[in-house]
C-alpha cells in the first residue's frame, strides 16, 4: 500500500519538532477527518531563505511521511521556491501515494502555506498569499 | 523479529484439521454433489455430514443450515428475503447503529425498496437497551436484526430477551453471530432466532464459507436464482471443501470453547490491564466483563490509530483501528462514535483480538513494545502538544 520512501519517512520523519521563535507558524487539519498538521519555519529575512524548518502532525503514515518529506525539499530554499512546492510533487518526492492518500499531501502543501502566510503577517512582507484562499482549502 | 498476531476478529489462520480434511476432499471427492452416480454421492455425503455438525454446534436440526459463500451473504438472505417475503404484513425493521456493515447495507438497500427502519442507539459501552427495542416496536414491524456481539469493541447484545420478544409478537428475530460462535455459547433455541448468521474463517475455518440458521417454517423470497441448491436460497454448486472445512472447524470450536475462552479470557485481561496501566491517557472501549472473551479494545489518547498499526506492524504487532485512515472513509468506526467517543478517541482506537497463537509472551511482548511506540507518535503530536499545555483539543 505504501511506498519504501513513505515507509521510511514515517519510520525516520526528519525535522519533527518546535521552533521556539520560529518566523512563521501554521497549522492545518481538523480532528474529524484525523489530520492535524503544524510546521514552523525559521526564516533570514535578509535573504528570504528557509534556514530551518520543523513539524508536528497527528495523522496516518501518510500524513506523517507528507510532512516529513515536504520539510526535506523546502529546507535551505528561498520562500519563492517553496511558495512553488505542489502537493504532487511532494507525493512524487514519495515515490507516489495510494489515491485516497493523496489530501495528506495537499494537508503538508497547506501547512507549508499557512506558514509562509503567518510570516507574511509577522514580517509585513507580500508573498502574495491571502487568507481566503486557506478557507477553501479547509473544506477539500 | 517476534510476530505477534492479535487481528483475530479480523481472520484466523486454517487449523491443521481443516487443512487435512479439505485437501482429501479437494483430492478424491471432485463428484458434483447433485449428481446421483458413485462420484457425486459421496460428495453429497460429506456436505451433509457438515451440516450436522454445524447444526449441532448451535443446538439447530440440520434441515435448519444453510451454507452460504460468506457471512455477509447469510445476513443478506435472512434480512432482504425475510423483509421481502413478509411485507404484507408491514414494512417496518428494526436494527441497531452498530451492526457490521454486512446487517447496516441490507438495511439500507431495503429503505430503497420502501422499508422502513428503526436504528437502535447504544449506551457508551455498545449495549442496546431492551427498553428502547420495545418502544420501537410497531404493529407493522415484520423483522428485527441485532447482533449477537459487536465485532469492534466485544460487547454481547441481549439478543435472548430481545428474541423472545420477537417470538411473542411473530417478529422475524435475525442476529450475527460471526463473532461469536466459538467465543461464547450459541443456541438458536436460547436466542430465540429465526436466523442466525455464522462464519467459516473466524473460528480457523476456510474463507468463502459462512451458513445461515434458518427455524423450521420460516419463508424468506430468494435473493438468487438457479439451481436447487441450498433449498434454493443458495444456488450453484456447492463448494465442497470449504463447507466440510467449515463443519470441521465449528465442531473444534465449540469443543474446545470452554477452556479456550478462559485462557483468553486471562490474557486479555491481562493485556488491558497492562496497556492502562503503562500507558497514560488510554481507556478501554465497550464493556469490562460482558465481551468477547478475546477482543480488548483500547484508544490510546493523541494519536492516530493508523499510524498506530503500521508503527506496531514494524514491531511484529499486527493489530486493527477504528480510525478513519483504516476505516475506509473519511469517519472513524460508526460503533464507536454511536458509542459517544469523540473524534480524537475515536482515531485513537486499536483493537487487539487474541486467538490459538496468543500466549503470556505474547501479552508482555505487546505491554512492553507499545509504550516506546507511543512516546514517539505522541512527541510529534500537535494534539498531544495541545493536551499537555492544557489548550482546547479541536
Amino acid at each position: 500500500m505504501y511506498t519504501d520512501k513513505v515507509l521510511d519517512h514515517f519510520t525516520n520523519p526528519r525535522n519533527v519538532g518546535e521552533i521556539e521563535d520560529a518566523s512563521g507558524v501554521g497549522e492545518v487539519g481538523n480532528m474529524k477527518c484525523g489530520d492535524i498538521m503544524k510546521m514552523y519555519l525559521k526564516i533570514n529575512d535578509e535573504t528570504n531563505v528557509i534556514e530551518d524548518v520543523t513539524f508536528k502532525t497527528f495523522g496516518c503514515g501518510a500524513a506523517i511521511a507528507t510532512s516529513s518529506m515536504s520539510t526535506e525539499m523546502i529546507k535551505g530554499k528561498s520562500i519563492d521556491e517553496a511558495l512553488n512546492l505542489t502537493n504532487r510533487a511532494i507525493a512524487d518526492a514519495l515515490d507516489g501515494l495510494p489515491p485516497v492518500k493523496m489530501h495528506c499531501s495537499v494537508l503538508a502543501e497547506e501547512a507549508l502555506k499557512a506558514a509562509l502566510l503567518d510570516y507574511q503577517k509577522k514580517s509585513g512582507k507580500n508573498l502574495g498569499l491571502n487568507e481566503d484562499d486557506f478557507e477553501d482549502w479547509d473544506e477539500e | 523479529m517476534r510476530r505477534v498476531y492479535l487481528d483475530h476478529g479480523a481472520t484466523t489462520p486454517v487449523r491443521k484439521e481443516v487443512i487435512e480434511a479439505m485437501m482429501q476432499v479437494h483430492s478424491e471427492v471432485f463428484g458434483n454433489p447433485s449428481s446421483i452416480h458413485s462420484f457425486g454421492r459421496p460428495a453429497r455425503k460429506l456436505i451433509e455430514e457438515a451440516r450436522e455438525k454445524v447444526a449441532q454446534a448451535i443446538g439447530a436440526d440440520p434441515k435448519e443450515i444453510i451454507f452460504t459463500g460468506s457471512g455477509t451473504e447469510a445476513d443478506n438472505i435472512a434480512i432482504i428475503g425475510g423483509a421481502r417475503a413478509n411485507q404484507k404484513k408491514g414494512k417496518h425493521l428494526i436494527t441497531t447503529v452498530v451492526e457490521h456493515h454486512a446487517v447496516l447495507d441490507a438495511f439500507k438497500s431495503l429503505e430503497k425498496e420502501g422499508f422502513e427502519v428503526t436504528y437502535l442507539s447504544v449506551d457508551g459501552e455498545g449495549a442496546v437497551s431492551v427498553e428502547e427495542f420495545q418502544n420501537a416496536l410497531r404493529d407493522d414491524t415484520i423483522l428485527v436484526s441485532v447482533m449477537h456481539a459487536n465485532n469492534e469493541v466485544g460487547t454481547i447484545q441481549p439478543v435472548e430477551e430481545i428474541g423472545k420478544i420477537c417470538r411473542e409478537r411473530k417478529i422475524l428475530f435475525h442476529t450475527d453471530a460471526v463473532q461469536t460462535v466459538g467465543k461464547v455459547p450459541v443456541n438458536v433455541k436460547e436466542i430465540n432466532c429465526d436466523f442466525l448468521a455464522l462464519s467459516g474463517h473466524k473460528i480457523y475455518g476456510p474463507k468463502g464459507i459462512g451458513a445461515l440458521y434458518m427455524r423450521r417454517g420460516v419463508r424468506v423470497q430468494p435473493l438468487y436464482h438457479g439451481g436447487g441448491q441450498e433449498r434454493k436460497l443458495r444456488p450453484g454448486t456447492e463448494n465442497v471443501a470449504n463447507i466440510v472445512g467449515l463443519g470441521v472447524a465449528i465442531e473444534h470450536a465449540v469443543a474446545e470453547m470452554p477452556a479456550e475462552s478462559a485462557r483468553l479470557e486471562k490474557l486479555r485481561d491481562r493485556l488491558i490491564e497492562g496497556v492502562l496501566g503503562s500507558i497514560e491517557e488510554t481507556r478501554l472501549n465497550g464493556p469490562r466483563t460482558k465481551r468477547l472473551p478475546h477482543n480488548a479494545n483500547i484508544s490510546i489518547e493523541y494519536i492516530e490509530g493508523e499510524a498506530l498499526i503500521l508503527s506496531m506492524d514494524m514491531k511484529g504487532m499486527a493489530v486493527s483501528s477504528g480510525s478513519a485512515c483504516t476505516s475506509g472513509s473519511l469517519d472513524p468506526s460508526h460503533v464507536l462514535m454511536a458509542m459517544g467517543l469523540t473524534h480524537t478517541t475515536a482515531h485513537g482506537s486499536l483493537r487487539m483480538t487474541l486467538g490459538h497463537s496468543t500466549t503470556d509472551e505474547d501479552v508482555d511482548y505487546v505491554i512492553t513494545e507499545l509504550k516506546p511506540i507511543v512516546d514517539k507518535l505522541r512527541a510529534m503530536s500537535p494534539v498531544w502538544e495541545r493536551f499537555q499545555k492544557g489548550l482546547p483539543i479541536h
